[in-house]
């Protein structure tokens, strides 16, 4: 029987749903527009006022929201209430340029808390749970975000953060954690530990997983649920939107729920900006209704996706949006040929390799190069050249099918790869087409 | 017949130098080795005085192994005494995957390692020749 933390609103009709973001947007764009200066003047430029956004059907009718734009004000440009009501601070990685920053008040973190709870109760996770939390702890959102959902619950939870994964196995085993949250790479990661320590499965008492922060594939699904004995759960969430929970997979794991009386999502084309209709692929837009400190409007995410409202097994009448399908940004153009790297994760996979992979891309006499590095198991090892030159060439056809560009395959000793205890590396371009 | 230990090598300074030190900080005397190599990787193919123990500490170090059975062959200590092995194993259609040398020998015989395509009708063809293979316990391998 599925479960849910709020059945009112996670089962709600879609009229009970548009009332609620109706509301909750126009207080937000008035409150906005009142108090953060750099809205104002970009609703002003674009000729909007606060008044003319009558329902949520109106939301098209604002302007959109960048990444840069999140640069340009940092770090506070964007708060909509005083700092002395900002009772917490999150910031992403800032590998690429400035932080984001991101505040919260302290009804920002139980509305989070909310979400996240929403999200491990739909994973199957009562009072009665033991919450592992390997996500890290920290300035980044996975950590604090699914402690809150545990607290939330009731479920006892175990703040273990990331890394020393020999320790988390050891956790695991003694302490009988039964759901596991953390990226889908570091699941892989603790579940190899577990076995290389000689255990298995059946020496742990996990159930489920909640797993995001990174793209990962459904063949990377199965080898976790295989390894770990789970089911394995995606939740997706951005620290500009607000962080883990933002939408999350129930039973039927084909896509994941958004909380609308939260967040309206929209589907637009990337180039043009029009709104998609339902079942489209396109561009991810969120935009937070109810955040009070940090409350950001139509939210260019780059994450490709589809939303969809067709009637869920579980019960559920929020929207569906699937698993990001790349993000704008991510996805590779060699020799003029769009390459995801979750396909060739995919195909990597179904060959029977493990996930732990690298490409490679770069340019040579003005030609684009890739090379995919993967791993070698015992299983695959064989004393002769022959054989493991056949292998090579076996995935580099299966990779060429699937992508239509060819790829270098490269084998590599195990363990060689860096494992990452947050978000894993996979693509290292060393074209520099952008920035 | 005798087990070999290989190892998948990326084709990298230093991959070879770590394996030996691992072997030598575990007692483990290499008897006989050879490397097949393309531009990424290699193959370390070797006879141990312990393989148990050699893949023991090989795994510990994050390699791929393999133990492989291959068959080493006294061949006569004198010109023509190989090419005589291999033009009988020719004749037969005995594909030869590799091959290399042992350091051992005997008293008037050298020991060469084979990995062919046919290895019972290698045995009995050395039979019929009345040409003999080595054991791993005459090697002292265990």
């Amino acid at each position: 029987m599925e479960r849910y933390y709020q059945p009112e609103i996670e089962t709600a009709s879609p009229e009970e749903i548009a009332a609620i973001q109706s509301e909750n947007l126009l207080r937000t764009v008035k409150r906005v527009y009142e108090n953060v200066p750099f809205y104002r003047e970009k609703m002003d430029k674009a000729g909007v006022r606060p008044e003319d956004i009558r329902s949520a059907k109106d939301l098209y009718k604002l302007p959109f929201s960048y990444k840069q734009d999140l640069r340009d004000t940092y770090p506070y440009g964007l708060f909509a209430t005083p700092l002395k009501d900002v009772v917490r601070l999150h910031a992403s990685s800032g590998t690429t340029g400035k932080q984001i920053v991101a505040g919260y008040t302290r009804k920002d973190l139980d509305i989070w808390a909310e979400c996240c709870a929403r999200a491990l109760t739909a994973a199957g996770c009562t009072q009665e749970d033991i919450v592992h939390v390997a996500y890290g702890y920290g300035l980044f959102t996975g950590g604090l975000g699914a402690d809150g959902g545990g607290l939330r619950i009731g479920a006892m939870t175990v703040p273990v953060s990331s890394g020393n994964t020999q320790r988390q196995v050891t956790i695991l085993k003694d302490f009988g954690s039964t759901i596991l949250c953390c990226t889908p790479s570091y699941a892989m990661h603790i579940a190899e530990v577990l076995y290389e320590s000689g255990y298995t499965k059946d020496d742990i008492s996990l159930k489920a997983g909640v797993f995001g922060a990174e793209p990962w594939t459904n063949e990377m699904r199965r080898v976790i649920e295989d390894k770990l004995g789970i089911k394995a759960y995606d939740i997706y969430g951005l620290t500009e939107v607000m962080g883990p929970g933002v939408s999350f997979e129930c039973c039927e794991q084909t896509g994941m729920h958004i909380n609308e009386d939260h967040f309206i999502v929209e589907v637009i084309n990337p180039d043009t900006g029009e709104v998609l209709p339902d079942d489209t692929q396109g561009e991810l837009v969120f935009t937070c209704i109810t955040k009070e400190a940090f409350p950001i409007l139509r939210y260019r995410t780059r994450d490709i996706g589809v939303i969809t409202r067709k009637k869920c097994s579980c019960g559920r009448t929020l929207a569906k949006m699937t698993k990001p399908r790349g993000r704008t940004d991510d996805m590779l153009i060699i020799r003029g040929v769009n390459v995801f790297p979750s396909q060739i994760e995919t195909v990597l996979l179904d060959e029977g390799y493990t996930a732990n992979y690298l490409i490679l891309v770069d340019r040579v006499n003005n030609t684009d190069t890739m090379e995919v590095q993967v791993e070698i198991s015992s299983e695959q090892f064989s004393d002769t050249v022959k054989e493991l030159a056949k292998r090579e060439k076996k995935l580099a056809e299966a990779l060429k099918s699937l992508l239509g560009v060819s790829a270098k395959v490269r084998l590599l000793e195990p363990n060689s790869i860096a494992r990452s205890v947050g978000k894993a590396v996979r693509v290292v371009d060393k074209r520099k087409l952008l920035d | 017949m005798v087990q070999q230990l290989s190892v998948f090598l990326q084709n990298e300074p230093g991959k070879i130098a770590a394996v030996t030190q691992a072997l030598y900080e575990n007692g483990i005397d290499i008897r006989a080795l050879s490397i097949a190599d393309t531009t990424d990787f290699g193959i370390l193919r070797m006879l141990v005085n312990d393989i148990a123990k050699a893949k023991a500490a090989l795994i510990a170090q994050d390699c791929v192994t393999r133990m492989t059975e291959v068959v080493v062959v006294a061949v006569p200590d004198a010109p023509g005494g190989l090419a005589k092995v291999l033009t009988l194993m020719a004749d037969a259609q005995i594909d030869i995957e590799y091959m290399y040398s042992l350091n051992d020998r005997g008293a008037d015989t050298a020991y060469m390692v084979f990995r062919v395509s046919d290895e019972a009708r290698l045995l009995t063809l050395l039979a019929e020749n009345a040409m003999g293979t080595v054991s791993a316990q005459e090697l002292g391998l265990q």
